[in-house]
């Protein structure tokens, strides 16, 4: 991978930045980097350090050491501000006014923002756009976040775990308009913990566990990082054993099924018939991002121990 | 994009300021738990006790002097409820932390919810000026109504500052109880609903250290009604108070941010 040195395409980005939460450390001398156009997924299970990373970027939270740039500015400069929108993870706005009412408030602190009729559209709230705040469903509240993070027409838009929340049909919904956004050569970070998303949206994936960047690159990378095949079978080989392959680049138990991802499935079922000739239910198949993901942040005993 | 933030300048910082204050101040109206105590306590207070009631028999004492303390009073609800309860629920909803992500200045913020706080006070002085002059027959010149309008007013101020202290420490939960003790406890202690002069020498003693207070007696000034301390004490006991409450908040922001 070639790397380092900030590209002059570089939008926003973390370098060397590390957050403790009183003993706990969030943040690893983390580095992001955010390109011009590109949709970037922020992909780690919960508590991974995803949203201290956003907000940081945000400039919600102060910065403890490194440094945060959004458009070679400090990440809560006024002109950041008006070029930015975000949707955070834990977030309301006041209950008692209207979708419309809050639209024309954040509508009204940007130069040039969208029209409201397309804030509706987007973000799917036409026929609510007169329901009171309080009065709207969990997913139709997430959309009003949404169409509030874009009201300012954003160049640069962080979206926290949008979709968490939200049903298939509107998460469908959403992955449009986060298209939609690219295709007008907006520029978006989205944490998820949904890999599908990553995948199905996100041009770059940057993986963090445990508060360091663990991989980085495009879906097809990220996957190709990992082994590329899964073993999957019915088997008395417990995970351990399986853990012990050289070949194995990560192992997981599914209900009765074990899984062994690797680059190398023959060598892998050489072993696993040599301990057990009797395996059933075997199926080889290509690695979806989700073993991927698991494989890179996954327990990966596997992967540790190699290398 | 520099360039053109400084050109929009005043009447861009005006314009969103008149705005969060129309939106906030329809929301707060639109809340029955925050509108219907902070306009009908006062007036139902001052229409049972002045009016109705009248203790001491039919003077013009009573209706003259609550009109001056439950002037104070009704400018005291929503401006602790607005801040302190008010402010508590943003941050706990997380509304606040979205509005720092945006290019609202931090100033429209506070002057919404200040000068929502004066419209709930404005409406509360004018009915009970209303039922002061008209039900209750008091006489007052037009300099003492207009002074009194303006001390009581002026008193959102110092009152908000309550408010934001308690809203920058206290939870959503907590906030409500925290203003609710605050809110009648300082009312009482300071001779807001029963003349403190009624009142044991020790809670007179003790009511030294609230705002409300020298407010108290700086609106009874005006009708000649208040205990006779000096005017500037109570302005510099006010001040540093106000000092003391915009501090403990802006300590509570930081802890905040720090998070």
């Amino acid at each position: 991978m070639p790397s380092e040195p900030p590209s002059p395409a570089a939008l926003a980005g973390l370098s060397g930045v590390s957050h403790r939460y009183g003993d706990v450390l969030a943040l690893d001398r983390l580095d992001l980097e955010v390109r011009q156009g590109e949709v970037l997924a922020v992909l780690g299970p919960n508590g991974a350090g995803k949203t201290t990373a956003v907000s940081l970027l945000l400039g919600t939270l102060t910065l403890q050491s490194g440094t945060a740039r959004v458009f070679g500015s400090a990440p809560d400069a006024a002109n950041v501000r008006l070029r930015r929108g975000a949707m955070l993870q834990v977030s309301g706005v006041p209950e008692t006014l209207t979708v419309a009412e809050h639209l024309a408030l954040f509508r009204a602190y940007y130069p040039s923002p969208l029209p409201t009729a397309r804030l509706l559209e987007m973000a799917g709230l036409r026929e609510l756009r007169d329901r009171r705040f309080g009065k709207l469903s969990g997913g139709q509240k997430q959309r009003v976040m949404f169409a509030l993070a874009l009201a300012g027409d954003p160049e640069l838009v962080f979206l926290d775990e949008p979709t968490a929340g939200l049903d298939l049909d509107g998460r469908r919904r959403l992955w449009d308009e986060i298209r939609a956004l690219k295709a007008a050569g907006r520029t978006a970070v989205l944490t998820t913990h949904y890999l599908e998303e990553a995948d199905a949206l996100a041009d770059r994936i940057a993986v963090i566990h445990r508060g360091r960047l663990i991989a980085e690159g495009s879906p097809e990378d990220i996957k190709s990082r990992t082994a590329g095949r899964v073993v999957r079978c019915v088997t008395t080989i417990t995970p351990e054993t399986a853990r012990s392959f050289p070949e194995a680049a990560g192992v997981e138990t599914k209900g009765q099924h074990l899984e062994v991802v690797t680059a190398e499935p023959e060598a892998v079922l050489r072993r696993m018939f040599a301990l057990d000739p009797e395996l059933g239910d075997l199926t080889v198949v290509g690695v979806g991002l989700e073993e991927a993901f698991l494989a890179l942040t996954g327990d990966g005993a596997g992967s540790d121990g190699e290398a | 994009m520099t360039a053109n933030t400084a050109r929009r300048g005043l009447l861009w910082h005006l314009r969103i300021a008149l705005l969060e204050t129309r939106f906030q101040f329809l929301s707060s109206l639109r809340l029955p738990a925050f509108a219907v105590p902070t306009l009908l306590f006062p007036v139902f207070f001052y229409l049972f006790f002045a009016v109705v009631f009248q203790p001491g028999g039919p003077s013009l004492v009573a209706p003259t002097y609550m009109l001056a303390t439950y002037g104070v009073f009704g400018v005291l609800g929503p401006s602790i409820f607005g801040f302190g309860v008010g402010l508590a629920e943003e941050r706990d909803t997380g509304a606040l932390l979205l509005k720092r992500t945006t290019p609202m200045p931090a100033g429209a913020f506070l002057f919404a919810r200040v000068g929502t706080a004066a419209i709930f006070g404005a409406v509360v002085v004018a009915v009970l000026f209303l039922l002061a002059g008209f039900a209750a027959g008091v006489e007052l010149h037009r300099s003492q109504w207009f002074s009194l309008a303006g001390i009581i007013l002026a008193a959102v101020l110092p009152f908000s500052a309550i408010g934001l202290a308690i809203g920058a420490w206290a939870k959503q939960q907590a906030a409500v109880a925290v203003v609710n003790l605050v809110f009648i406890g300082m009312s009482l202690i300071s001779g807001l609903w029963v003349p403190i002069y009624m009142l044991p020498n020790v809670m007179q003693d003790i009511a030294i250290v609230f705002p409300t207070f020298h407010l108290g007696q700086l609106a009874l000034k005006v009708i000649d009604l208040d205990l006779g301390g000096s005017v500037w004490l109570h302005l510099v006991l006010l001040g540093v108070q106000t000092a003391v409450c915009l501090a403990v908040a802006a300590a509570g922001f930081r802890r905040f941010s720090g998070r």
